[in-house]
């Protein structure tokens, strides 16, 4: 029943998707990472005009379907094209490449936020305490003992949030990019042999994640040398 | 008719969440049963739906019930092909994703619960299956709400990618009303909208749920 043949013949198939599946989560989770980490230092200040609009961002971002997200950037903002060709970003809004990667990025951008604000939160507060009495300011404080203390910290939630944006690039597909998952749904419909598709392509994305997690695992066993045994 | 729709996606999650539940805990039981087939197994199941996309496992189940059905009916002298109950595939689908999910989550409240429960319910003489229903399950269920109030979070927005195998739910429905009036701004965000108000409405079901099972619990 099972055919070596068919797998030999899909298997490259399905790998001609895997840069774009990796380039869409390589750009978003390190755009994210950015995003998030703005977000997070600006509800440190704690002014209502800062995070009020943050939080209502996250809570947007993090209650909606993340394929609601990528239809509203597609579909809807397709709707204002002379508004946005007059601002000349069209270009951006036109191809379901950015559009998916401005999605992917504001989601795990929105969760992300708020792995590194609990992270930041966690550091206890003696040791900026400490920081101020050596006469640190206020920023270098959270650059040189909270930050590195909290990005240690957030490192096993983080790895969570890239897993599931690999498994947000397979939404892409449906905006028309042909990555693993959209590969796939061609060859299931071509050939009528679902189970063997879903095997090879489920195979790349484990692996994929599997080598993920090893790499993160690696980095903070690095990263936190005290904890080894 | 944005509403109606989102009636369907709340059934839709609610079923697929109620059979994730079934699937979850005969997961998580094989998880935690001594002999390894069924732990292999369950492990087998937790790792793939829960490493592999939710849309890869939608097109397993959508296609490959479909070519199982085409198939039968063809033994039956049928022609052509045959498509699946879109709303029976949905829950079924949902069901399998969130099983795997809440497999975990109620192998973390079992092994939550303290070990001595076991002992005493030994030393009052209990049955395996009176230690099961009155001392284990309670207090499972009390360590598991929160996680499967996360679960719920993710049912609720997976069901949306049902839509691609054409059940009318609220994101196909929002879909269906953003082509025929050429508004899918305002269609894509009523359909947010109405996701964020579900999520929100039924996050308080959960917070109720979890003060309600741990009255009688010291807060730290």
């Amino acid at each position: 029943m099972i055919d070596p043949g068919f797998f030999l013949e899909i298997i490259p198939k399905l790998l001609a998707g895997l840069p774009l599946t990796l380039e869409l989560a390589g750009t978003s989770v390190l755009l994210g990472f950015g995003l998030a980490l703005v977000l997070a230092l600006a509800q440190q200040g704690e002014r209502t005009y800062a995070v009020l609009p943050i939080r209502i961002f996250v809570a947007i971002f993090r209650g909606t379907p993340l394929l609601v997200q990528i239809f509203l950037i597609y579909y809807g903002l397709g709707q204002f094209r002379p508004a946005l060709q007059s601002v000349g970003l069209w270009w951006l809004f036109r191809e379901p490449y950015w559009c998916a990667i401005i999605a992917l990025t504001l989601n795990t951008g929105a969760y992300g936020s708020e792995i590194l604000r609990g992270a930041i939160r966690n550091v206890p507060r003696g040791l900026s305490e400490a920081a101020l009495a050596l006469g640190l300011n206020r920023f270098r404080t959270m650059r040189l003992v909270v930050l590195p203390l909290a990005l240690r910290q957030a490192l096993p939630a983080y790895s969570n949030e890239i897993i599931l944006m690999v498994k947000g690039t397979s939404l892409a597909s449906i905006i028309t990019l042909t990555e693993v998952t959209g590969i796939a749904q061609e060859l299931i419909s071509q050939t009528y042999r679902a189970i063997e598709v879903f095997i090879a392509a489920g195979a790349i994305y484990l692996i994929l994640n599997f080598l993920i997690v090893r790499g993160l695992t690696l980095l903070e066993a690095r990263l936190t040398p005290y904890r080894q045994r | 008719m944005l509403l109606e729709a989102a009636g369907v996606t709340l059934l839709l999650s609610v079923l697929g969440f109620f059979l994730g539940a079934v699937f979850g805990g005969l997961a998580a039981a094989g998880r935690l049963y001594s002999s390894k087939v069924p732990r292999g197994l369950a492990s087998v199941y937790g790792t793939v739906f829960r490493g592999v996309p939710d849309l890869l496992s939608i097109y397993l189940f959508y296609y490959g019930g479909s070519i199982a059905l085409t198939s039968i009916a063809r033994l039956f002298g049928s022609q052509g092909f045959v498509g699946l109950p879109t709303l029976a595939t949905g829950i079924l689908t949902i069901g399998f994703i969130s099983g795997a999910y809440q497999s975990e989550v109620y192998r973390g409240a079992y092994l939550a619960i303290d070990k001595g429960q076991f002992d005493a319910a030994k030393a009052l003489a209990l049955t395996r299956l009176q230690t099961l229903r009155l001392v284990i399950v309670p207090q499972l269920l009390r360590h598991a709400i929160p996680g499967l109030g996360n679960v719920w979070q993710l049912v609720l927005k997976d069901s949306a990618l049902i839509s691609v195998i054409g059940l009318v739910e609220l994101m196909r429905q929002a879909q269906i009303g953003a082509g025929s009036t050429r508004e899918p701004f305002l269609f894509y965000c009523a359909a947010a909208a109405l996701y964020f108000a579900i999520a929100g409405l039924t996050d308080l079901v959960f917070n109720r749920a979890e003060a309600n099972a741990s009255r009688g619990i010291a807060h730290r």
